[in-house]
């Protein structure tokens, strides 16, 4: 039970919370806004968190609005989820020397941090888990990913406001924030319900002598939530997955999105669970060191498909199959679960709009689609 | 914690050129106790290392019951493997693995086995050929089709002629651009299966070379009679990792360097026929 330990903590007490979690030994990571959006800063205030700050988003478009509001959690989210602090941009894998024997390899492991992320969103959370599934399952423990994992504390936000790209509704796996967290915050006008979901959690909650959280305030909240989960505007329909995705790969549809999409990397990037890498080596100049990485890829990239002489995925339409359908389908059949948690990330940071919600509708639709500019002719 | 991603000096034995841009590299483990500790099947592949340049995937094409000695066949095509090619025998490289399903060597006993090559494909399905010559009498007949572009792809020919030499075993030759010299089939290698009667039910088929060799290949030995759970292939996808995580091996659900590279006909089938898979 997730909500055992609850608690009321006015919002003006959140610094609070911050203080604990330092005298604690972690270093706090929160949203703050930066050029426009918002991105993971280590901060010490609450005045660092984007207060008053609500974004909008839409196929293409971000903007942060000031609303003058005293909200601290009014904006969802930005374009990066919990992923860069488990599985790193640029992971140092190896440093390996020239030796009498030929060479030495020493692993370079993260340095076990104690990180504690404040404002996690339930996407982001479904996100974790399924990278959890790939990085540390049954067969193999990513020693790098695990370091960094374990250090890891979640203070989650359970989402009151929908954007227009979300659907993590349709997922099911969101907008309240159902497990994968050490505490939980629900924002409610001056009010934080604050719930514990780990001992970790508990331990930092049982130094504060919280008041329990009111009737009221925790029925206001899951009010709240549940009115966000039926804002939803979108939808992923999963039913018939993967099955159908499958039979739809010689749909007229992926020529159709193949036009538009710029093969950008974009939607990889800003993906919760995308886990595609390259492993790169860089020697130094004296040719004695050298050091052996690895670093965020994408099936976009030219060399994702790359194999002795020819490519597998020479087009763009091959690459956003390849992507569409691993994200949506074969991932089921990896992992089982969807490579998609519906935060809308893709959908947002595409700079040309692509709506995989949209996409996946139009692939699951027999027979030739209209090219979209008539679409749009058909509309006005 | 087991590291993965470590990699162990191997010291270059001997080179053998096999033609003019493809060469096996004999490799033996500097250290003794990750030498003694190696054990490989057939099928089964290394990320070999080149310092300050990066890894390939390759095949190990020797004998899984001499696994001090590694032997890797490597056409020089790509950054890395040309790289390779400049080393002699006494350089190092370094080796990551074993990694992925080999040959069902242990399923094949008892049973007639069919051994479908194309030009340089055949280097992951020699280690297996190797295994069962040296377990001559736990196999059936033993039939080999091995076909090449020109008669100077031919690798292992040396090796052709010694199989051809044990009992109950057919060793077929094509090439589709042959030359003067050329004394065997003209054509592709699945003209070469009207040459050879197959027995249905007692065959496996182990398969390896171009995609598209394979994909022809496959419904005519089922249109034979033989059952697509019957027939094994060895596919080949960019690899970085060899263990299931730089999600470039993808075929459909899988990840070859570990579902595969060795995977029983049925459960690719749909796969080889798509485009961009």
């Amino acid at each position: 039970m997730t909500s055992e330990m609850h608690g009321a903590l006015a919002r003006a007490d959140l610094q609070r919370l911050l203080d604990a979690l330092s005298a604690k030994g972690y270093q706090i990571v929160g949203p703050t806004v930066r050029e426009g959006s918002v991105v993971w800063e280590t901060i010490s205030s609450v005045s660092e968190l984007p207060i008053g700050w609500r974004d909008q988003q839409e196929p293409g478009r971000y903007r942060l609005e000031q609303t003058g509001a005293q909200e601290i959690f009014g904006v969802v989210h930005g374009p990066q989820s919990l992923k860069p602090f488990v599985f790193a941009p640029r992971e140092p894998l190896l440093q390996i020397t020239r030796s009498k024997e030929g060479f030495t390899t020493s692993p370079t492991l993260p340095q076990p941090e104690k990180v504690a992320v404040i404002g996690a969103r339930a996407c982001d959370l479904a996100g974790l888990a399924i990278q959890d599934r790939i990085f540390l399952n049954e067969t193999y423990r990513d020693p790098y990913y695990a370091t960094r994992r374990d250090g890891l504390f979640v203070v989650a936000v359970n989402c009151t406001r929908s954007l227009q790209t979300c659907f993590c509704a349709s997922m099911e796996t969101g907008p309240r924030a159902k497990c994968g967290y050490d505490l939980a915050l629900t924002e409610v006008d001056d009010r934080l319900l604050v719930e514990a979901g780990s001992e970790a959690g508990r331990d930092i909650l049982s130094g504060f002598s919280l008041p329990p959280a009111s009737e009221d305030l925790a029925g206001e909240a899951t009010r709240r939530i549940e009115s966000c989960a039926e804002n939803q505007v979108r939808r992923l329909d999963r039913s018939r997955l993967p099955h159908a995705l499958y039979e739809a790969h010689e749909h007229p549809r992926w020529d159709e999105v193949a036009g538009r999409c710029l093969a950008c990397t974009n939607c990889t990037m800003v993906c919760p669970t995308c886990f595609c890498h390259t492993v790169e080596e860089t020697p130094d100049l004296s040719h004695q060191h050298t050091a052996h990485a690895r670093l965020w890829g994408s099936c976009f990239t030219q060399e994702h498909g790359y194999i002795n002489g020819k490519n597998i995925r020479p087009t763009i339409k091959d690459r956003y199959r390849m992507w569409l359908t691993h994200k949506l389908a074969s991932w089921i059949d990896q992992f089982s679960t969807s490579g998609c948690v519906g935060c809308g990330r893709c959908i947002t940071w595409c700079p040309v709009g692509i709506d995989l919600t949209e996409e996946l509708s139009a692939l699951l639709t027999p027979g030739v689609q209209p090219p979209i500019d008539l679409q749009h002719k058909i509309g006005t | 914690m087991v590291n993965p991603y470590v990699i162990h000096p191997a010291t270059i034995v001997e080179k053998i050129r096999e033609a003019e841009d493809i060469t096996t590299y004999r490799l033996q483990l500097v250290d003794e106790e990750a030498r003694r500790r190696f054990r490989f099947k057939a099928g089964q592949f290394n990320m070999v290392y080149l310092f300050g340049i990066g890894e390939v995937a390759i095949s190990i094409v020797s004998d899984p019951d001499e696994p001090e000695r590694l032997d890797h066949t490597i056409r020089a095509v790509g950054r890395t493997t040309k790289a390779i090619a400049d080393l002699q025998p006494g350089e190092t490289l370094g080796i990551r693995g074993p990694f992925g399903e080999g040959w069902p060597l242990e399923e094949a006993k008892g049973r007639n086995v069919v051994i479908v090559t194309g030009g340089l494909g055949c280097a992951p399905v020699v280690g297996a050929i190797e295994f069962i010559f040296k377990r001559r009498n736990q196999y059936g007949a033993v039939k080999i089709l091995h076909g090449v572009k020109t008669p100077h792809d031919l690798l292992y020919r040396e090796r052709f002629d010694a199989w051809r030499g044990f009992p109950d075993t057919e060793v077929l030759l094509t090439s589709d651009q042959p030359d003067k010299t050329w004394r065997y089939h003209v054509g592709v290698v699945t003209e070469l299966f009207e040459q050879v009667s197959m027995d249905p039910e007692k065959s496996m088929v182990l398969m390896c070379g171009p995609e598209i060799m394979m994909r022809l290949g496959a419904p005519i030995l089922m249109r034979r009679g033989i059952p697509a759970t019957a027939m094994y292939v060895s596919l080949e996808r960019h690899m970085e990792c060899g263990i299931g995580l730089c999600g470039h091996c993808q075929m459909g659900p899988y990840f070859l360097c570990k579902d595969g590279p060795v995977m029983r006909y049925d459960r690719v089938e749909q796969w080889l026929g798509r485009t961009g898979v």
